[in-house]
C-alpha cells in the first residue's frame, strides 16, 4: 500500500492523465466519492424546499462528488488545480461547470453568491509545502478568508478531509476559525480505521442554533456496512486519547508442561545440553514458595 | 463555462481592489439546452449582478435581455426563459477572461476557465 498521495507529489503533478484516470475508473473509489458527497450533502443541511441551490465542489477532481450533487438536483461550480483531473470530468460530461484554479491562491469569486460548499478528500493538500513559496499557514488562511467571503450568510461548509494527523486537523480547523467560521469537526465511525471519516463542519456567521455540529454516525454502535461487527463496545469519543484502551493481554495460566517440553525439545535439537525430563519439568510451584 | 459561472468569478490577483466583472473575449461559444426550473432561477436572481450578465450575453450575441431588471420581472414567463437561456445555456468554449483592472487573461480552454495565478501575484496577504 503506497503511503499517502500527499506525500509523492503535489497535487497538479500527482493526479497526472495516468493517476486521474485510475482514479476515475477504480470502482471503489467511485462508490467511496459517492457516499462521501451523499454524507456531506446531509451534513449541509439544505433547506428541503425542492429549490435547486448553487453550491461549490472544492477539488472537484473528475467530478465523481459532482455527480452526486447534480443528483440531487443542485447546481454546481467545481474547481481543481489537477489539468488532467478537468480533462476526465469534461470527458464525463459532468453538469457543472469548472474552473482551474488552485484553493491554496484564495478563491476568486465574488462575496456572498454560494449557498453552500462541499469538498471531499482535499483540503488537506493545503498542508503540503511543495513550492518554497507555499507557506501551508498562509494558503489555509488565504482559502477560508475566500471561501468565507463567497459563501452566503448561514450557508454551510463541509469539508471531507483526510488529515495526517491531530496537529494538522487542528491546523486546519483553527485557520477556519480565523477566518470567522462557527462549525467543528463531525468523525464517522471514529472507532475504526478504515471507515472513519473525518468532516469539517463550518457555518458562515456567528454561532447560533443553526450552527451546532451534526451528529456523527457510527459513534454509538452503529456500523457502516462493510464494517465487521467485532467492534461492539464503540463508545463517543474523538481523539485518540479517548479511545477505549485496548485489554492488555493477561495470560493466567502460564505457559504449561506441554510448552516447556516442545521447547525443551527443540533446544535439544539444536544442540544444547538440556536436562532430561521428569515429572518436576514444567510443575507448578507450591504457593507457600 | 456558463454565463452563471463568469458572474460568480472575479480575478484575486493582489492588490486587485474589484476584480468584477471579468471582462470577455469570446472565440467560441455554443448552446446546451439545460432543464428549466424557475425556482433555481427566481432563488439565483438577487445574487446576480444583473449588468455583468446583460453585457456577457452581448458578447455572445444575445441581446434579448432588458438592460434593467426588478425582481418583479420574475412574475414573467417571457422573462424566466430569457434570462434561463443567458444564464444557463450559453456556454463559452474558448475565449480569454480579461482582469478588469490589471488587464492580466485568464484562458478559457474547452470551456475551463484557467484561474492559475503565477507565483508574485498570488497570495494575498490578508
Amino acid at each position: 500500500m503506497p503511503s499517502r498521495p500527499e506525500f509523492l507529489a503535489p497535487p497538479e503533478f500527482f493526479y497526472n492523465e495516468q493517476e486521474a484516470r485510475k482514479y476515475t475508473t477504480s470502482s471503489r473509489i467511485i462508490d467511496i466519492q459517492a457516499k462521501l458527497t451523499e454524507r456531506a450533502l446531509e451534513l449541509l443541511a439544505l433547506p428541503d424546499d425542492g429549490v435547486p441551490r448553487l453550491l461549490l465542489d472544492i477539488g472537484c477532481g473528475s467530478g465523481l462528488s459532482g455527480e452526486s450533487l447534480s443528483e440531487s438536483g443542485n447546481q454546481w461550480i467545481g474547481l481543481d488545480i489537477s489539468q488532467s483531473m478537468l480533462d476526465i470530468a469534461l470527458e464525463r460530461e459532468v453538469d457543472g461547470d469548472l474552473l482551474l484554479a488552485d484553493m491554496g491562491q484564495g478563491l476568486g469569486l465574488r462575496p456572498g453568491v454560494f449557498d453552500g460548499a462541499i469538498s471531499i478528500s482535499a483540503v488537506q493538500w493545503l498542508c503540503n509545502a511543495d513550492k518554497a513559496s507555499n507557506e501551508p499557514r498562509l494558503r489555509l488562511k488565504a482559502f477560508f478568508v475566500s471561501l468565507y467571503r463567497c459563501l452566503a450568510r448561514g450557508a454551510r461548509a463541509v469539508l471531507q478531509l483526510y488529515h495526517e494527523n491531530e496537529a494538522q486537523l487542528e491546523l486546519i480547523t483553527t485557520s477556519a476559525m480565523r477566518a470567522g467560521f462557527a462549525g467543528g469537526v463531525v468523525v464517522d465511525y471514529p472507532h475504526s480505521t478504515r471507515a472513519k471519516k473525518t468532516f469539517l463542519v463550518l457555518t458562515c456567521g456567528p454561532p447560533s442554533i443553526s450552527t451546532s455540529i451534526p451528529k456523527a454516525k457510527g459513534e454509538d454502535g452503529e456500523s457502516c456496512s462493510d464494517e465487521s461487527s467485532d467492534e461492539e463496545n464503540q463508545t463517543v469519543g474523538f481523539s485518540d486519547r479517548h479511545r477505549p484502551r485496548k485489554k492488555q493481554k493477561i495470560h493466567k495460566k502460564g505457559k504449561g508442561r506441554d510448552w516447556v517440553l516442545k521447547k525443551k525439545e527443540q533446544m535439544r535439537k539444536k544442540g544444547y545440553a538440556v536436562p532430561r525430563d521428569t515429572k518436576y519439568t514444567g510443575r507448578k510451584r507450591k504457593a507457600r514458595f | 463555462m456558463r454565463l452563471l459561472t463568469h458572474n460568480m468569478l472575479s480575478s484575486n490577483i493582489k492588490g486587485v481592489s474589484n476584480g468584477f466583472p471579468l471582462r470577455l473575449e469570446v472565440e467560441k461559444f455554443i448552446e446546451k439546452e439545460v432543464e428549466f426550473n424557475a425556482d433555481f432561477l427566481r432563488n439565483m436572481f438577487p445574487k446576480i449582478e444583473w449588468k455583468a450578465l446583460v453585457d456577457a450575453a452581448k458578447t455572445l450575441g444575445y441581446a434579448d435581455l432588458p438592460e434593467e431588471a426588478d425582481p418583479s420581472l420574475l412574475d414573467s414567463d417571457d422573462f424566466l426563459k430569457k434570462y434561463h437561456h443567458a444564464l444557463l445555456e450559453l456556454h463559452v468554449e474558448e475565449g480569454v477572461l480579461i482582469c478588469p483592472e490589471t488587464g492580466r487573461k485568464f484562458p478559457v480552454n474547452k470551456g475551463v476557465p484557467n484561474m492559475l495565478l503565477h507565483e508574485d501575484e498570488g497570495f494575498w496577504r490578508l
